[in-house]
């Protein structure tokens, strides 16, 4: 608290005095979703430096940066999209666009911010500079798994039908490709950092399903086939979450769906190379950016703990547990330092990826995710 | 919650990768009651099992209950359902659904003070 306190006198003397430029470069938010604020925060002073709120229901908020590092687009789970400015710290904008949303993705030229939506089911697509529609994509399903893709493309999956669509905006107007035939009820998806693969997580069935989005008619790939919840049923207490981080070396690490493993996969032929047993069921399982080690956190009740996994002997080399209800890591951009949400214990807490020794708390609401704003440059993010 | 802790981690070493099998799964359930029959010794904590609603239940029904993944949970939604039909859904799942059996880690007992909380938030 006195961090925060600290910032935010701090922040009224320089807004007063607009003595000095703001660089956003090392700056990040972190959603307080009980309590409707992001929490701006500077990665080198290990620092709160204000909190800036109003932006509604934050359940399962997520938020996606301008190419400038100035502006953040926050998407809500009672389908709020709101623009926050961290060099005013100051909400920009803000529209309520549908009735429920689940997460968002920027064109890769910044002019462009999608939201996917689950009632009304389709995606949404705004200007970043006025936050005005520019396009509305209906799909009649609850609509997941939404990432930007190169030539000004965002694709997305469709929960009850089992399509990925890819809505191609480089003429304006979107054309749209269907990809019919994904799987049963995809849950969750992510692109590659060099957006050529896209990979969706399946609830309704087993295994995964792919996309080479450098193929001139992508495909359905099937990934892992035979594996998932299996023919006995595993309760799945929280759906395992798909994010971008995940290349290690030469392969793709992502979290099993009930099942207390993670799954590691060649990230050429898409075929399996290996499984780690885990803790718990995992909900993220994030490579660090250098792809050396993967940091996992766990499904209720297992939710206090955190493993770190060698990516090269697939083992796990330290267990910690950071407090209650474990929400969400994020490296800094070089992965020297994780940022780890703590809700219960109302803490963002810091600490070196080498040492695994903790560096910092920082006070925040009931924290959950956590976003740097180097995000701003890398696909998928 | 460190005994639970403990008694999953006995699961992971029973049940191998894959196959889990009845054993793992029975193993479990068994691990579970003995751990659970303890906790219903204690009186319910409102406060423990409103954020086990909003919290968890919220991952896939929304912080306030107005549904995402999974349906709108709020009481003017749920009216027409009684307790009883409630509780059996939250202990023991919808099959072909996202909605798992909470049984493992919740007792009856808790199971209806969380049916009865969302058809009468204001009452508990």
């Amino acid at each position: 608290m006195k961090h925060l306190v600290l910032g935010l006198v701090a922040t009224l003397m320089m807004t007063a005095a607009h003595a000095e430029p703001t660089a956003t470069g090392d700056l990040g938010l972190v959603i307080e979703r009980a309590k409707g604020s992001v929490l701006l925060v500077d990665q080198s002073d290990r620092a709160a430096l204000a909190r800036i709120e109003g932006l509604g229901d934050l359940s399962h908020a997520s938020l996606v940066y301008s190419p400038d590092q100035r502006f953040a687009y926050v998407f809500g789970r009672d389908g709020g999209l709101t623009k926050v400015d961290i060099v005013t710290r100051q909400i920009a904008n803000r529209v309520v666009q549908s009735g429920n949303a689940i997460g968002g993705a920027i064109s890769d030229d910044g002019t462009l911010v999608a939201v996917s939506n689950y009632e009304p089911g389709g995606v949404r697509v705004f200007d970043t500079d006025t936050l005005d529609l520019v396009a509305d994509i209906p799909t009649g399903s609850k609509t997941i798994g939404l990432v930007d893709a190169p030539g000004r493309r965002f694709v997305f999956t469709m929960w009850d039908s089992g399509e990925t669509w890819i809505a191609d905006f480089t003429a304006g107007k979107p054309e749209i490709t269907k990809i019919t035939d994904m799987g049963k009820n995809p849950y969750d998806a992510l692109i590659t950092a060099n957006g050529r693969t896209y990979i969706t997580g399946l609830f309704g069935e087993d295994g995964l399903t792919a996309l080479d989005l450098w193929a001139d008619s992508p495909e359905p790939i099937r990934v892992l086939p035979g594996y998932g919840r299996g023919q006995e049923e595993m309760p799945v207490y929280k759906m395992p979450h798909l994010e971008g981080w995940a290349l290690t070396g030469r392969e793709f690490v992502l979290p099993a769906v009930g099942h207390h493993e993670i799954l590691w996969i060649d990230a050429d032929t898409l075929v399996e190379t290996g499984r780690t047993q885990t803790h718990g069921q995992p909900v993220f399982a994030m490579a660090r950016p250098d792809g050396r080690q993967v940091w996992v956190n766990f499904a209720h009740p297992l939710n206090d703990t955190i493993q770190v996994i060698d990516s090269v002997s697939k083992k796990v080399i330290h267990e910690f547990k950071p407090g209650p209800a474990v929400l969400h890591m994020e490296f800094t951009a070089r992965g020297h330092e994780v940022w780890i949400s703590v809700r219960d214990a109302n803490k963002v807490m810091i600490y070196d990826t080498q040492s695994f020794e903790k560096l910092r708390e920082i006070d925040a609401d009931g924290p959950s995710g956590i976003f740097f704003t180097a995000r701003a440059h890398r696909t998928g993010l | 919650m460190a005994s639970l802790a403990h008694i999953q981690l006995g699961l992971r070493s029973a049940a191998p990768a894959g196959g889990s099998g009845w054993a793992g799964r029975a193993f479990l359930t068994t691990a579970v009651l003995v751990a659970t029959s303890a906790f219903a010794a204690d009186a319910l904590d409102p406060n423990a099992l409103k954020r086990l609603v909003h919290q968890d239940c919220g991952s896939c029904h929304g912080l306030s209950l107005k549904g995402g993944l999974g349906p709108d949970l709020r009481a003017e939604t749920l009216d027409h359902y009684d307790a009883e039909v409630l509780t059996g859904v939250i202990l023991d799942g919808i099959p072909d659904t996202a909605m798992p059996p909470w049984r493992p880690l919740i007792s009856p007992e808790e199971a209806e003070w969380i049916a009865r909380y969302l058809l009468e938030p204001e009452a508990q």
